[in-house]
């Protein structure tokens, strides 16, 4: 009956799926965590939308730039929402005490990271395609017709907000509860460096280098030129993808780091505040 | 049959758990200070001590949740935390520090744990599990709906799930009613003996302790204070009860201060 110990396997398939189906199950329990992953983007995308209704019908540029607002919510959406969906994936291990469970298990750090990442994409889709739809229906703005440009932005914006969130769950192992805050406000920090909805040259100048460093920021001009001048550049796609790799990279490093740390602290014992 | 390959195999086999000259300083503060002790295959064995005495963070050291500052814990053979990955699928643990999550049904949490731990055929191990920590009526309601007795019951089939060679155990009887805890008592003694299963516990339950162990690691300030059978420790302190032990032990007023007068 036991599990054999002769051959353990580095990365296992099974044991990222036991995670999914436990975030799956806890999911579907809970009717007020599945409302809320629809309900903010739904507020959001209105109170956005109508007022790029009313600016369009006032100037000439944002009547030329349509759809650049509720754009900019959209992707933005998918930028927040992707890294709160890893990171309440993660904090939901804090808050039914269960992380000594799995820490003590066999699960291994990229396998618990790969489940967290899969259930930030289940999570933003359940939210975000009633949203994209309704931005159909009300706006006739329709995100899909993006197209490969869609797939781009998508991928680098969860690229980002996954790196993000395997920080701030290193940061919250290593410091407990207290550090819950940063899960739920960090990406703000990025709302106005990568210029959501702005141009980068609005920036002053020497806060335009560190938009540059940020890989949300290409995304977010990528779109602009998509909808405004009908350009896609791919150019503005790869720097980001560049860019992303190394924060990833550094995101992954950070979280073993303080994972480490943890285990010389005696914090994984002691996951309350 | 699978006890005498057990035995055979622990023959041959690195001992269960081996610490050696462990030492954990938090900061300043040593948690653990120089302790060592072996545990031989199938035996049972209490780690007791006051508030501060060095358990919790004997057990997780033991677990691989902590970092030892010096000295060594081998688990069946492998150092912790670095090969912690090479055993972990062979121990398991049960703490009311730690609990599993209470929106899932007791079905669903075994599932999920018996995932993570591989364990084969895992249908029929939930059912045997249901049977016998008589969970079979609660296994489809979710575990935060049960009562305290069952929680503890719940975290124990967790424990179980991968039958595992090394058991740890935090106050495993805890919120329990008498009965259920004699009848909790009989199953961990019973499944010890089928599989021999070596079992570390960590109890402030006197009566538990000399009931399940045939060892007694006494700890205080991190510090192994006295290693013996429940028997002998009883014989050396003059004491007809483990309480009155561990009061000695932990008043500092044992078999050292009696020596010194």
């Amino acid at each position: 009956m036991s599990a054999s110990a002769e051959h353990v396997e580095a990365f296992s398939p099974r044991r990222v799926a036991a995670m999914m189906l436990r975030y799956w199950y806890l999911l579907r329990s809970s009717w007020p965590r599945l409302l809320d992953l629809v309900y903010w983007p739904t507020v959001q995308m209105l109170t956005w939308g109508f007022l790029q209704y009313y600016i369009a019908t006032n100037t000439g540029f944002f009547a030329r730039a349509g759809g650049t607002f509720i754009g900019a919510v959209l992707l933005w959406d998918i930028l927040f929402r992707g890294q709160l969906g890893f990171s309440i994936s993660f904090l939901e291990e804090m808050w039914s005490r269960n992380l000594g469970n799995l820490m003590m298990s066999p699960l291994r750090p990229f396998e618990f990271i790969t489940a967290l990442m899969v259930m930030s994409v289940v999570r933003l889709s359940i939210g975000a395609v009633p949203v994209t739809l309704l931005a159909i229906a009300f706006f006739g703005f329709n995100l899909y017709a993006l197209g490969l440009a869609l797939v781009a932005f998508f991928f680098n914006l969860m690229l980002t907000s996954w790196a993000i969130g395997i920080f701030v769950s290193g940061l919250i192992l290593r410091n407990g509860m207290g550090a819950e805050n940063f899960a739920w406000s960090i990406m703000f920090l990025f709302m106005p460096l990568t210029c959501v909805y702005y141009p980068v040259t609005t920036l002053p100048l020497w806060l335009q280098p560190v938009a540059w460093a940020l890989p949300p920021t290409y995304v977010f001009e990528g779109m602009r030129s998509l909808l405004i001048d009908k350009v896609f550049q791919p150019d503005l796609m790869l720097d980001a993808l560049g860019l992303n790799l190394v924060l990833f990279a550094a995101g992954v490093a950070g979280f073993l780091a303080l994972l480490r740390s943890a285990r010389r602290h005696g914090s994984l014992m002691q996951t309350g505040e | 049959m699978g006890r005498a390959r057990h035995i055979c195999a622990g023959m041959s086999s690195p001992p269960p758990i081996a610490i050696d000259r462990l030492v954990k300083i938090y900061k300043t503060i040593p948690a653990v200070d120089g302790i060592s002790f072996t545990l031989r295959p199938g035996s049972i064995t209490a780690l007791l001590g006051g508030n501060g005495a060095g358990k919790t963070t004997t057990i997780a050291t033991i677990m691989g949740l902590v970092t030892p500052t010096s000295g060594s814990v081998r688990v069946l053979g492998a150092e912790m935390p670095r090969q912690r990955y090479r055993v972990l699928q062979r121990m398991n643990f049960e703490s009311p520090y730690v609990e599993v999550p209470m929106r899932l049904t007791v079905r669903q949490n075994l599932k999920v744990f018996g995932m993570l731990y591989g364990v084969a055929d895992l249908k029929e191990r939930i059912a045997q599990l249901g049977r016998e920590l008589n969970l079979t009526d609660l296994l489809d309601r979710p575990t935060g709906r049960l009562s305290a007795g069952q929680k503890t019951r719940v975290s124990l089939a967790k424990a179980l799930i991968n039958s595992p060679d090394v058991l740890l155990l935090d106050e495993p009887t805890a919120s329990l009613d008498p009965d259920t805890a004699d009848w909790v008592r009989a199953h961990l003694q019973r499944y010890c003996r089928d599989r021999h299963a070596t079992m570390l516990l960590a109890s402030h339950n006197m009566n538990e302790v000399e009931r399940l162990c045939e060892r007694v690691i006494m700890l205080k300030r991190g510090r192994i204070e006295d290693d013996d059978t429940p028997a002998k420790l009883l014989t050396r302190y003059g004491r007809r009860t483990l309480e009155e032990v561990f009061l000695d032990v932990a008043r500092g007023s044992g078999v050292e201060s009696e020596a010194a007068q």
